[in-house]
């Protein structure tokens, strides 16, 4: 097998708070290999956020990757590169691309200019190529009339486009990784769909690879190969895609599947995963999940989960890999049972 | 310029909620802020010279002991500040001059602050075509210099009262604020606090008065720290151009009118009542913006 | 953009006749009339001045001196100038530009540098530099501005001799001067008056500059430039910038009232022949023409002003063009 094109190895990124330090990415590693497409999957708070933006070293003001930590992407350790040539994979190598387009644009610089920015920061490209550049980009994702949209402003443009003229600013230098922070969460359904297929094809034509974060599984099982499933800082489970859906292994991924609502099911209350998500500051001893899992015994208070291998590319961080029985008594969990509602 | 988060109106403290509410919370922060209370003393030392003067200055502020001898002496131990042209000490010109200055200022910011919400409150609460021609005289009225209106009046009505200055310096100065009680109050009724309260039958005068109006003085108490010492500059001016306080009674302004014709030879008349000016609005804009700091809900971001 | 232009200048009418009738009902509230004070000084004799209230129509009900007004307003008669014995609009016409010589000139260098200053601050934030330079300007934004000018004089004109102590030129000298010391003279003359008001203004502007750089730093927007591989200071000097202008000229929009101010006390103090000093000897002498011609004419220099950077912002932000 091909060399990796990014490999993440124990990841700690934190920030200082006035509760004391959050340790948002507590010991993060996993690979995504060339033309690949990982989601990366968690509720809000999990760390996944965090970890996209580590891999760009976009982490500023209270925060810090923690020394020990290593982001190598096509053989070079991104932690130990200087600034500059760190502004040369940024946009570049590797491009990074958000949920709220409108946000994320100059509201003040038309979106030609913006993406022909990009051409002119790492291709040297004068004002007339980068212009030529920004149509042709428009013009692969998609938008109609390409010519007259790179003059005009986000506020213009609808969400849909809005999000093609992101995702084209991102493709400009063909980079080799494209990190999607919930590329879809803020657009309508109809939208949302057009986005992934547009997403698809870029990267089938590019063979670019994708780190795709979201909290939504649906996305996920339509674009991904392999989902990471992130919870409290951590990866707790590892899998080929199909199995995750056939055969999820951690107790907090098998909650998160029955959480997902169901065309055609009728009655019936949302099952939801009782408790919420710990406190960056104060992660629990032992498993991170202990207090929400229906599954936990003492020795997941006690004893903090590795890794485990459950199957064939398949890593789970739960002591239920080596006491399966314990699958079959499940329990009240804690958290339901002293009646920790949802929320903090 | 671009998306922010929409600032929630701070929430309303209830008794026995349990949670301190938006006032106390700034108070707190208010006590923690150095440059902030370091002003505050300043000010407190400023007030309490201007209110306790007949004991602190060392000499009556209108006696002229000596015009021949004793005229236009410069900085001396027996005289700190030296003394005017009419030999009388500008020290304690000055201390009695803040008597005048601050007062003016205070009382004149209070009607101006007052108006201003009243206007405000009324004119964003009622919305449509009242607010509409509100507005637009108010438009109006900030479109001419503040100073220039009050020359006009001062100049054409002649001698008038101190209590009249301070109702003249307040009735121009209201307009800034009603601007901004007005946006407040509009954003606050539509939100939905507002008509959770109108739905639950309150009457228009009862939310406005109980509901709306306290979330939407908190800039208003901010404008008016930071405005006072634009009102104390404005007296000087005034009293300056000689239509403000005149004398005998002492101002800062009109110190400065005495001194200003003999700027190159007797220096200090012009300089420490200005200074003493300058000080004293320093430390209520410090205190002004540590005031916004401590009330602003924007800030819980910050690490 | 065009009804953007349409809607200003309608406003702008608006507001100016508002200005001109409080004005009207402010002179003729005042007690006395402007012949008060020469019958007072004795120059006119009683009946003469029932004859020039006549003539003048101040004799007539107040309603209809209030349409002559506005109608003469409306045609651009100002009246005639009891205290300078020239046209209202000759005397305006003599002292509008000095005012604007002076105040032009303040305001241009102050936004230099005022948002050269924000920008320093802004990018070295919490920095010795932040903090120092923000404290000199909080002592100059909280200083009065007819004392500094005062201050300023007493430095650079008594004390240090550089500068004349005051009016526009020499008035002996210049006429005798050649071009070239003509000139020389006209700035010299400027120099101090030009420098109060640029402190006081960069002050202002520098403080507002760097909120809104803060402010727009914080947007989302300057993390997608970052994550394109632009450094700390194109993202400042081609993004946040940008955004962060548009609020600075809205600020002198508003501020202008104020400038206003600023410059009649300053040109008080300096004996600068402009507005300000037309409109102090104006009230002082009750001559209610120039009163209120002054008095609108600052009005409209205002709304001019006030327009003039709505359209300026409405070019540095698209998202305002559409209204």
């Amino acid at each position: 097998m091909a060399d990796p094109l990014l490999t993440v190895r124990d990841l700690r990124t934190t920030f200082a708070t006035d509760a004391g330090l959050a340790r948002a990415v507590d010991g993060v590693s996993f690979t995504v290999a060339r033309g690949e497409t990982v989601g990366l999957v968690g509720e809000s708070g999990c760390g996944k956020s965090v970890t996209a933006l580590s891999l760009l070293r976009l982490i500023d003001g209270a925060g810090r990757i923690e020394p020990g930590s290593e982001i190598i992407l096509e053989g070079k350790n991104l932690i130990a590169l200087p600034e500059r040539e760190m502004r040369d994979v940024r946009g570049n190598r590797v491009a990074m691309i958000w949920q709220e387009p409108l946000s994320a644009l100059n509201p003040v610089m038309t979106v030609g200019d913006q993406i022909g920015e990009v051409a002119r920061v790492h291709a040297g490209a004068s004002r007339r190529e980068a212009r030529v550049k920004a149509i042709e980009m428009l013009r692969l994702v998609g938008i109609s009339a390409p010519e007259q949209r790179a003059a005009e402003y986000p506020h213009q443009l609808s969400g849909g486009m809005r999000q093609r003229v992101v995702i084209a600013m991102a493709l400009v230098m063909s980079p080799a990784l494209l990190i999607a922070d919930e590329p879809t969460t803020a657009l309508d359904v109809t939208i949302q769909a057009q986005i992934l297929e547009l997403l698809r094809e870029v990267q089938q034509r590019m063979g670019m690879s994708v780190l795709l974060i979201t909290h939504d599984l649906g996305v996920v099982a339509e674009t991904a190969s392999r989902v990471i499933v992130m919870y409290a800082g951590e990866v707790v489970e590892e899998s080929p895609v199909r199995e995750i859906f056939s055969a999820a292994h951690h107790p907090y991924t098998e909650g998160l599947l029955r959480a997902m609502p169901r065309v055609g099911a009728t009655g019936g209350r949302l099952a939801v995963i009782p408790g919420s998500v710990p406190a960056p500051t104060n992660w629990p001893s032992g498993c991170r999940f202990r207090d929400r899992c229906p599954y936990a015994w003492e020795r997941c208070e006690r004893e903090h989960p590795p890794l485990y291998q459950v199957g064939a590319g398949h890593l789970s961080r739960c002591h239920l890999a080596v006491e399966p029985e314990r699958r079959a008594r499940p329990h009240v969990p804690l958290a339901a049972a002293s009646g920790a509602g949802a929320g903090r | 310029m671009s998306e922010r988060r929409e600032e929630a109106a701070p929430a309303m403290s209830r008794a026995g909620d349990g949670d301190p509410g938006p006032w106390r919370t700034a108070v707190r922060r208010l006590r923690r802020n150095r440059v902030a209370m370091i002003s505050l003393g300043v000010l407190a030392v400023f007030v309490a010279a201007a209110l306790f003067a007949p004991l602190v200055a060392p000499y009556p502020p209108n006696a002229q002991p000596d015009i021949v001898g004793l005229a236009r002496v410069a900085p001396s131990w027996s005289h700190p500040l030296g003394t005017d042209t009419f030999s009388r000490d500008v020290l304690s010109r000055v201390i009695y001059g803040a008597r005048v200055s601050l007062g003016v200022a205070t009382l004149a910011i209070l009607l101006a602050m007052s108006a201003g919400t009243a206007w405000g409150a009324i004119a964003g609460y009622a919305g449509g075509a009242t607010d509409a021609v509100m507005m637009r005289i108010i438009d109006a009225m900030l479109a001419v210099p503040r100073i220039l209106i009050l020359l006009l009046v001062l100049g054409l009505w002649g001698n008038i009262s101190l209590p009249m200055l301070v109702f003249v310096l307040g009735l121009t100065g209201w307009f800034g604020t009603s601007r901004l009680v007005r946006e407040r109050v509009r954003a606050l009724s539509t939100q939905d606090f507002t008509l959770a309260a109108r739905a639950m039958g309150a009457r228009d005068l009862r939310v406005l008065w109980r509901h709306v109006l306290p979330n939407a003085l908190s800039p208003v108490i901010v404008a008016a720290t930071l405005g006072i010492g634009n009102v104390i500059v404005l007296e000087a001016a005034l009293s300056y151009l000689g239509i403000g306080v005149r004398p005998p009674h002492a101002s800062w302004g009109n110190i400065i009118e005495d001194g200003a014709d003999q700027i190159g030879s007797a220096w200090w008349i012009a300089l420490f009542p200005g200074l003493a000016m300058l000080v004293t609005v320093i430390a209520f804009n410090l205190l002004g913006d540590a005031l916004r700091d401590a009330l602003d809900p924007r800030d819980e971001r910050r690490p | 953009m065009r009804r953007l232009l349409a809607a200003r200048a309608a406003q702008a009418v608006a507001v100016v006749a508002i200005v001109a009738t409080i004005v009207f009902a402010l002179t003729h509230l005042a007690p006395g009339d402007p012949f008060a004070t020469a019958v007072g000084t004795g120059e006119l004799h009683p009946a003469q001045r029932e004859a020039l209230r006549v003539r003048y129509g101040f004799d007539r009900p107040i309603a209809e001196q209030y349409v002559m007004y506005l109608r003469n307003l409306a045609r651009g008669d100002l009246g005639w100038s009891f205290s300078r014995s020239r046209p209202v609009a000759a005397a305006l016409a003599a002292a509008v530009p000095n005012t604007l010589l002076l105040m032009g000139t303040a305001l241009l260098l102050s936004l230099a540098l005022g948002v050269a200053a924000g920008l320093l601050q802004a990018a070295r934030r919490d920095s010795a530099i932040d903090r120092g330079s923000g404290a000199i300007l909080l002592v100059f934004y909280s200083m009065p501005d007819f004392w500094l000018a005062l201050m300023m004089m007493l430095a650079f004109a008594y004390a240090l001799p550089i500068f004349p102590v005051s009016g526009m030129i020499d008035p002996v000298m210049h006429e005798y001067l050649g071009t070239w010391g003509r000139i020389v003279d006209r700035v010299r003359h400027l120099v101090l008056p030009a420098t109060t008001l640029t402190l006081l203004i960069t002050a202002a502007i520098a403080r507002h500059q760097r909120a809104a750089l803060l402010d727009a730093a914080r947007a989302d927007y300057t993390r997608t430039a970052r994550a394109k591989g632009l450094s700390g200071r194109a993202v400042l000097l081609r993004h946040t910038l940008r955004n962060s202008l548009g609020t600075t000229i809205t600020l002198v929009g508003l501020m202008f009232p104020a400038l206003l101010g600023g410059a009649v006390l300053v040109e008080t103090v300096f004996a600068w022949p402009g507005m300000g000093q037309l409109a102090t000897s104006a009230i002082t002498t009750r001559d209610y023409s120039l009163v209120t011609a002054a008095a609108i004419m600052s009005a409209v220099m205002t709304v001019l002003g006030s327009a003039i950077a709505d359209v300026l912002t409405a070019i540095a932000d698209p998202r305002l063009r559409e209204r």
